[in-house]
């Protein structure tokens, strides 16, 4: 009995130390006067200027010193000069999204013995010792299940829709897959999948796999592409054949801008890089500051929000951002 | 004869301009010569240094190799799928070496016994090359080197700041120098520059040698690629782009005669030294990577255009002092030294379109 008594009190103990090391530094905020280096894949990339503008954000209001430095080309190799720049310059954090998952390893491990703090933002490495924590869009089962929201308020939650996807071995594409059958089963008993077509990211192909789910289903509802070539052809195929078919999933804002605008897609999404930029820099700061570890459950604070660390470090930011007439213009100018 | 004052040499002039770099960079910041960013610096040049010094003697023999980058990136391949498939790195390491001789040996034949042109054939090599390094890996990097090999990546070797590659890399250097401006062989490469139908009457084997430098090139390619695979701890399809560029133009910038039969190894140390040096330097002092891009740019226009304007003011200089015939100081001493020849004067005889 005594035996049992200590171990369950070894095991609260224990809780008790990772609940206090989780939930002692959301209240903390980050020291001022930081020195952060914010490195994406490559410069000259309005997606990337979009991150850097949210990352410059966070650094005015932690009142942290901020700069952009990046290679013009987005390669690991190419990374590595500026990364050692910042190692050589005495930053306290990097802000990094990794343009090669394996080959900055060496170099990141170099920041680590030198003290500096790295969080991956947009893009993560493999290796998740290299680096503090990852903030990363979303997690695959929330992408999957927005594009089925999307569509169902498209369609009015019932009748069959399709996929239009990218290869038939993409990674990505298949768990979101995955998770838009059980968004499906879960939450819209009258829609139906009628089938999954692969445009292979190809736009003559999403083009022909788009008139195929016409012709094999004539009484289609709707279709969600989750890749930027297919739903942009997909939108440009029921635009020049006036097809009568909701159209959802996963655009560029740039490219999509003139379909929505028209009405040929109402409603469509991707991640913001401005957010993305900005939580990890928050995180690279509380980081620098003592208040994130690496930790499952560990809590990081940013903007009012706080966002909650799961396995490895990464750090999901919710749902992806959604895309309407409302915002489109704006967004279109960014990426 | 020397001729004046401008005889200084290409060569001797950029060793100049890499000391001054130094001190001027090392008083005006004192990050710039920390141990650990010369150590940065060595690691970053390193591939390029060990192509440059056998891209040196080929451009010297009027031959040149464009696949270099791909037969680097394929060499770390085949480092990567032997690793994977029989889980030694020794073999590893030796495949990746016998991977880029065989690819220099390709581009030799091709060049020597089918008589093609070296710019064609390893334009076409870089291609192929490079297509085979996605058909070897796909999409998936090999990553998962052992940690004993990749620390050799990024830390010093014990008690000093220098990194592991700095080991081929003197080693190396020392035997291109030896070689070439201390053996037979080495005459040999200048008089093949200077003209192959001279060279062939003076019982040069010169499709043997011409074959050999491309093997050697090959080589350095595999041992580049080694360093890299190790550098970055992984081997991916898509490595050293447009490395065969930086490599050529480190290799002009040091003083190799676009048209042969000129060049020296320590030129060529020194350019890249100049390359590493001065891009540490600028990123440091906080210019960004679109001036950086310029900068290299014009670094290598300056290289191919400074010798050339100083040839034609020693030309006019030669003209006003002297007979029109004379053009002081261009024969070569004998025993065939590396007489800094511009790679203008050396041009000059190869057609009128040049002046």
């Amino acid at each position: 009995m005594t035996s049992i008594t200590k171990k369950v009190m070894a095991v609260a103990a224990g809780a008790a130390v990772i609940v206090g090391l989780a939930v002692a530094p959301a209240s903390a905020t980050p020291k001022a006067g930081l020195k952060i280096a914010i490195i994406p894949k490559a410069i000259n990339n309005g997606y990337f200027t979009a991150w850097n503008k949210g990352a410059q954000k966070a650094c005015k209001e932690i009142k942290a010193t901020c700069k952009y430095i990046g290679p013009t080309q987005a390669t690991g190799p190419a990374q590595v000069a500026f990364i050692n720049q910042a190692i050589q310059q005495g930053y306290n954090a990097i802000v990094l999204s990794a343009a090669d998952q394996n080959a900055l390893a060496p170099t990141l491990k170099k920041a680590k013995a030198k003290g500096i703090c790295v969080v991956t933002s947009d893009a993560d490495v493999a290796d998740p010792k290299t680096r503090t924590a990852a903030v990363l869009p979303a997690s695959s089962d929330r992408i999957g299940a927005a594009e089925v929201d999307w569509i169902a308020q498209e369609v009015g939650s019932k009748g069959k829709i399709a996929i239009l996807s990218a290869a038939a071995t993409a990674a990505n594409q298949n768990a979101w897959i995955e998770a838009m059958k059980k968004q499906l089963a879960a939450k819209y008993p009258n829609m139906s999948l009628a089938g999954v077509y692969y445009g292979d990211d190809d736009a003559t192909k999403s083009a022909q796999q788009f008139n195929q789910i016409l012709t094999e289903h004539p009484d289609i509802a709707g279709i969600i592409s989750p890749t930027t070539v297919g739903i942009l052809a997909a939108a440009q195929e029921k635009k020049s054949k006036g097809a009568k078919v909701a159209i959802t999933g996963l655009g560029l804002p740039s490219q999509m801008k003139d379909y929505v605008l028209d009405g040929t897609i109402n409603k469509f999404g991707l991640w913001n890089p401005i957010d993305l930029g900005y939580v990890g820099t928050y995180g690279a700061a509380e980081c620098a500051s003592g208040n994130l570890k690496q930790a499952t459950g560990a809590k990081l604070k940013a903007g009012g929000k706080t966002y909650t660390e799961g396995p490895n470090g990464v750090i999901y930011l919710g749902d992806p951002f959604t895309f309407t007439k409302g915002n489109i213009v704006t967004f279109a100018k960014i990426y | 004869m020397r001729s004046g004052g401008f005889r200084l040499g290409w060569d001797k002039g950029i060793i100049l301009l890499l000391v001054l770099l130094i001190v001027f960079g090392g008083m005006s910041d004192n990050l710039f010569l920390s141990g650990d960013n010369i150590n940065f610096i060595i690691g970053d040049v390193s591939e390029v240094m060990l192509i440059a010094f056998a891209m040196a003697l080929l451009i010297i023999v009027k031959e040149i190799d464009l696949s270099v980058a791909s037969n680097l990136t394929l060499s770390s391949a085949v480092i990567g799928i032997t690793w994977h498939g029989t889980n030694s790195m020794w073999l590893a390491v030796i495949a990746g070496l016998l991977t880029g001789s065989t690819c220099g040996l390709i581009n030799g034949l091709l060049v020597t016994r089918l008589g093609l042109s070296s710019l064609a054939v390893t334009i076409g090599t870089l291609a192929l090359y490079r297509g085979l390094c996605y058909v070897l890996l796909g999409d998936t990097p090999v990553a998962d080197y052992p940690t004993e090999w990749t620390d050799l990546g990024y830390q010093p070797i014990p008690g000093t700041f220098l990194p592991w590659v700095v080991v081929p890399m003197v080693v190396a250097g020392l035997a291109f120098w030896y070689v070439l401006h201390g053996t037979r062989l080495g005459r040999w490469l200048f008089a093949i520059g200077q003209g192959d139908e001279a060279a062939v009457f003076s019982g040069i084997p010169l499709k043997r040698v011409k074959l050999s430098l491309f093997v050697l090139t090959g080589f350095m390619c595999g041992l580049a690629g080694l360093a890299y695979t190790i550098r970055f701890a992984s081997s991916s399809p898509d490595g050293a782009l447009g490395f065969e560029l930086l490599v050529i133009a480190a290799v002009l910038f040091g003083g190799v005669a676009i048209a042969g039969g000129v060049g020296t190894i320590w030129g060529v140390v020194a350019a890249v030294l100049i390359w590493g040096f001065s891009r540490s330097y600028l990123q440091l002092a906080g210019w960004d990577a679109n001036a950086l891009v310029i900068v290299s740019g014009l670094l290598l226009l300056v290289s191919v255009a400074v010798p050339r304007v100083l040839s034609k003011i020693r030309d006019a200089a030669a003209h006003r002092t002297s007979r029109p015939s004379s053009r002081g100081g261009v024969t070569p001493p004998p025993g065939g030294e590396a007489e800094p020849l511009s790679p203008a004067v050396a041009g000059h005889d190869q057609g009128s379109h040049r002046g």
